[in-house]
């Protein structure tokens, strides 16, 4: 079957290997699991751990390139990992060290890094990429092997979990050999930067949590009805007439460091701009954009959703993807299609007049379809593919092959996934993941639980599910309570996305995300607590 | 200004009251603008006191006067100028080009409720120093006046008792770092004074005491398994001699440590089936004529360490279970309502507490704890806290409410956030005249103080969509 724009020649081959680790896994992941410190989050796909300990002192380890890896000190992308790494496993207990002699036991001294086949350091993450890597902890030289960059990424992240201290500080790690790639290759975070503007400095920091739980997708939902902060370089009034203030945007070189920043880790930036509803912020800087509604005869003075019938819309809609389209790298942009209020449309006299020659009849769908068309059409013309909100597919008379289908809604979600995949389309799923939806108590054991290839379908339905999203919409949330709010929430959804379909114990699970909390808090990220107890580090706030 | 004293320096600090403050006024036909500068704001305090503790009975009253010819704050107590100057600072306003201004104006102000409480709990979660110190500035803007201190619990015991130090070496979470030594308590205390906010110390017993075991073995009840001890325990053991004894030393430890009249004593949530497993506790009920009534065997208890406390010399706030339970306390007890439909909804609770002559404390819709998506301060604002059936005699009897943050899953990730603005609903709620329910108008001035929250530091977390000037980030 031919997937538009998801380059998978790989992918049935990858399927077998997997099928032949998974039996690997249940079993391996059981030792794991008696071993007590071991707190591996997401847990990967094999993991086999002897009781031997190595020993590991900061001033005599380091991450090394192996002499037959094609990625050399060269790439910037290794060697930004391996200082950061450095410092999440020994950066925080910087010590005066004392005489060598004192070593016992076995050392390890290097992680040596190699990566199997042309590298891609200098390129952007895609849906296709590999992630997969093994990791073979051995005194002195540990080794990390991997095809792709992106498999060394996520096999550091491993690694530093592994290591841990002992009673009398030193830094330790239990002989291991692990094989891991993901289940999913879609695995994002959504953040909406229109309801509340999110600083730069906290997108960073949501960054750096997305790569502690290997999520490899941020879902930049940038601008919506409140505001506009998307400093468009081609239409500047969009965010001077559109964004709360001066100093609630995104300048071009903030856009640009978003995505490098992201790059380094291993994560896409998939920017939203989503149409033609959701657009009242467009409307500020943009005049003849947006439907002016009717009371009777009478404009009302009050806009919908960008108009669907004149050419001039099309027109600037082109010129805005094309930006969009070299400003943003990935293959994908998110073009929205949710929540369209016919009502505007309808009292319009020219719409109506639309539609009737169009033979649209009363049904408005029609015209949503029509206007959705338009713009899928205008970003496959400039090489991209497209990801729409589920009603893009619920209304649609056609929708191009290829068009990734992201459901959102919670009602009979599962209906929806069997109706999208039995259609073809692949899926995105969001529905259960609405982290934006706070309760009481332990709501991240309901995400956990969530099976993303639980409906209705056939093997080949169910690998149309490229991934999930977790979403955290922004009516109430800010860079005030952002990432206590996101973490450890989402880490739910990242083993979910991550892990083999069979780890589901939610004691294990519990145990381990605790831990990996406190992780996180001692990596300065912000996480809120899963449940009453404490962390060595609290938090230094 | 007369030579200003450290409970009001400290007010001062975050406010530009020594800078001139223009006062526009507009001249009539002629349009001209006279700016009358305000260089002072004058502090006229009647009743000494500078030097003691605030307490229930603290007169909060205070006016504030400002046009051409004065700049005035008169209150009756310094408590009272504490609350007129924080009001003053949410007066001064700046223009876009920066100027700071005051508008004319007239107000007089006093509490609704003289009880406006915040519930942080230690236990669950370890809350480091700066986060209680913290909690104390921000409730100072709200006009909150006490701090329910639940200090330990089942989860830990980070109190550092010096008559039993092992009640914190064995029952923290960690006795290095996750404790509150003496001078962090005497610093708790002393930055709540300085802010006229009294410290209202739980020590919650017989039930949430599994951290008290460790520490003092044969304190808690060992629960049995038919007629062997299982090897746990339960709530504190009331038919032992020594549990009294060593409630009266304890007791009188935490007597003399804080300050206050009140101490809180909990009886919350008592489980029984502990106590109905063990045969030592069943041969008590019987030679004590209990039958098979588990609360009266509560009763026992609590009494006891009520007459305990009393003779100490203070008086005590109770959960309303002890109420519920019939236990005999002393008139002057105080009861706080925390349970919102058992045994029966809240407001039916304040009605049966007050009518049996009790002073009830509200805190049941207040679970700041309980969190859910969307805005919910508005329904902790329009709670009306005495909408219960009763007497205007009764309605008195209501001293105020308390809103509660426990600490299951909170802690200094997200304590700040959780609290506020929300908490802000309940200040209002219990300072300002009853008739304050338009939820616009609400709104508006919520919004805008948040804003002000942000600007002061703190990361108090967005009410609806929207922006501050100047946002948040993190330092």
């Amino acid at each position: 079957m031919e997937h538009r724009g998801l380059g998978w020649p790989r992918l049935p081959r990858l399927l077998e290997v997997l099928a032949a680790l998974a039996v690997q896994a249940v079993r391996a992941s059981a030792i794991a699991a008696a071993s007590p410190d071991l707190s591996l989050w997401p847990m990967p796909l094999s993991v086999q751990t002897t009781p031997r300990v190595l020993h590991l002192s900061p001033d005599n380890f380091f991450f090394g390139h192996s002499s037959t890896s094609k990625a050399g000190p060269s790439c910037s992308l290794l060697q930004e990992a391996f200082r950061r790494y450095y410092d999440y496993i020994f950066g925080f207990y910087k010590w005066h060290h004392g005489s060598a002699d004192l070593r016992v036991g076995v050392e390890l001294q290097q992680l040596q890094v190699s990566v199997v086949l042309e590298p891609e350091c200098d390129t952007f993450p895609k849906i296709s990429s590999d992630e997969s890597y093994t990791l073979l902890v051995k005194g002195p030289v540990a080794s990390l092997t991997a095809n792709r960059v992106w498999g060394v990424l996520r096999g550091l992240e491993t690694f530093s979990q592994l290591i841990y201290q002992d009673f009398y500080g030193t830094f330790t790690v239990n002989e291991s050999n692990i094989v891991d790639s993901p289940r999913f290759p879609h695995r994002g975070i959504l953040i909406d930067t229109s309801r509340h503007f999110l600083s730069i400095k906290s997108i960073f920091k949501t960054l750096d949590a997305m790569a502690f739980n290997k999520f490899n997708v941020l879902h930049w939902h940038i601008v919506d009805d409140p505001s506009f902060p998307y400093q468009s370089i081609t239409f500047p009034g969009l965010s001077e007439k559109g964004s709360y203030s001066s100093s609630h945007v995104y300048t071009p070189n903030d856009v640009r460091m978003v995505i490098e920043y992201a790059r380094l880790r291993g994560i896409r930036i998939v920017p939203e701009f989503d149409s033609p509803g959701h657009t009242q912020s467009w409307g500020e800087g943009q005049k003849d954009l947006l439907t002016p509604c009717y009371n009777g005869k009478d404009p009302s003075g009050a806009f919908g959703p960008i108009n669907p019938i004149w050419n001039t819309t099309y027109s600037f809609l082109s010129k805005f993807f094309k930006e969009i389209s070299t400003v943003f790298p990935d293959e994908f942009i998110h073009l929205g299609g949710d929540e369209v209020d016919f009502d505007c449309w309808a009292s319009n006299p020219e719409i109506q007049d639309f539609m009737r020659n169009k033979g649209f009849g009363r049904n408005f769908k029609k015209l949503e379809s029509f206007y959705m068309q338009m713009v899928l059409d205008m970003i496959s013309a400039i090489n991209k593919s497209s990801i729409v909100w589920q009603e893009v597919f619920d209304d649609a008379s056609k929708l191009m092959p290829g068009t990734v289908i992201q459901v959102w809604k919670v009602e009979d979600y599962t209906r929806e996934q069997s109706k999208v995949t039995e259609a073809g389309f692949p899926v995105i799923l969001s529905a259960p993941w609405y982290l934006d939806w706070i309760s009481y108590g332990q709501d991240w054991k309901k995400y956990y639980a969530v099976d993303p290839l639980s409906f209705e379908g056939s093997q080949e339905q169910k690998k149309l599910v490229i991934g999930g999203e977790a979403c955290l919409w922004g009516e109430y949330v800010d860079a005030t309570n952002l990432t206590p709010r996101l973490w450890p929430r989402a880490s739910a959804v990242g083993e979910r996305l991550w892990s083999h379909k069979d780890v589901r114990g939610l004691e294990d699970a519990y145990r381990r995300l605790t831990i990996h909390r406190c992780r996180m808090l001692r990596r300065g990220i912000a996480a809120e607590p899963v449940f009453t107890g404490y962390c060595d580090h609290e938090d230094r706030m | 200004m007369a030579p200003v004293h450290p409970n009001l320096r400290a007010a001062l600090h975050h406010l530009p009251v020594h800078l001139p403050i223009p006062v526009p006024r507009q001249f009539g036909r002629a349009g001209k603008r006279h700016m009358s500068e305000k260089n002072s704001l004058v502090i006229l305090v009647v009743t000494p006191g500078c030097d003691q503790f605030p307490s229930l009975e603290s007169v909060e009253n205070y006016t504030l006067t400002v046009n051409d010819e004065q700049c005035f704050l008169l209150s009756e107590t310094v408590w009272g100028a504490l609350r007129g100057l924080e009001t003053f600072s949410q007066l001064v306003w700046r223009s876009p080009e920066g100027t700071f201004y005051i508008n004319k104006t007239e107000i007089e102000d006093f509490p609704r409720f003289p009880h406006r409480g915040l519930l942080l709990d230690t236990s669950r979660h370890y809350l480091p120093l700066a986060s209680i110190l913290d909690t104390l500035d921000v409730m100072a803007y709200n006009k909150f006046n006490v701090f329910h201190w639940h200090l330990v619990d089942d989860s830990s015991f980070p109190y550092e008792s010096f008559t039993f130090p092992n009640l914190t070496k064995k029952g923290s979470y960690n006795p290095a770092t996750h404790i509150y030594t003496a001078q962090d308590v005497k610093k708790v205390i002393e930055y709540a004074r300085l802010r006229g906010i009294r410290v209202l110390a739980e020590f919650d017993t017989p039930g949430h005491t599994l951290s008290w075991g460790p520490g003092v073995p044969g304190l808690l009840t060992p629960c049995y398994s038919g007629s062997h001890p299982s090897g746990t325990f339960g709530p504190v053991n009331p038919a032992l001699n020594n549990t009294y004894e060593f409630m009266s030393t304890f007791f009188l430890e935490i007597s003399s440590v804080f300050p206050d009249f009140y101490l809180h004593l909990g009886g919350d949530e008592v489980d029984f089936t502990c106590w109905k497993s063990n045969p030592d506790i069943q041969a008590f009920m019987k030679k004590k004529g209990f039958g098979e009534d588990f609360k009266k065997l509560e009763s026992f208890y609590i009494q006891t360490l009520l007459d305990i406390v009393s003779a100490y010399g203070k008086g005590y706030v109770v959960w309303q279970e002890v109420f519920d339970n019939k236990v005999k306390v002393q008139p002057d007890t105080v009861i706080q309502i925390w349970r919102e439909e058992m045994p029966v909804r809240y407001t039916k609770e304040m009605e049966l507490v007050t009518s049996a002559g009790f002073r009830a404390l509200l805190s049941a819709p207040w679970y700041l704890n309980h969190i859910t998506y969307g805005p919910d301060w508005k329904n902790i604002y329009m709670v009306e806290p005495l909408a219960f059936e009763g007497s205007p005699e009764q309605k008195a009897l209501v001293i105020g409410g308390e809103a509660c943050m426990w600490g299951e899953y909170v802690d200094s990730t997200n304590l700040v956030p959780r609290l506020w603005p929300r908490a802000g609903a309940v200040a209002e709620r219990l300072w300002s005249n009853k008739m304050l329910t338009n939820l616009d108008f609400a709104y508006k001035r919520l919004a805008h103080f948040r804003c002000e929250l942000l600007r002061r530091g703190v990361q108090a977390q967005p009410l609806s969509v929207g922006y501050c000037d100047v946002e948040f980030e993190q330092t």
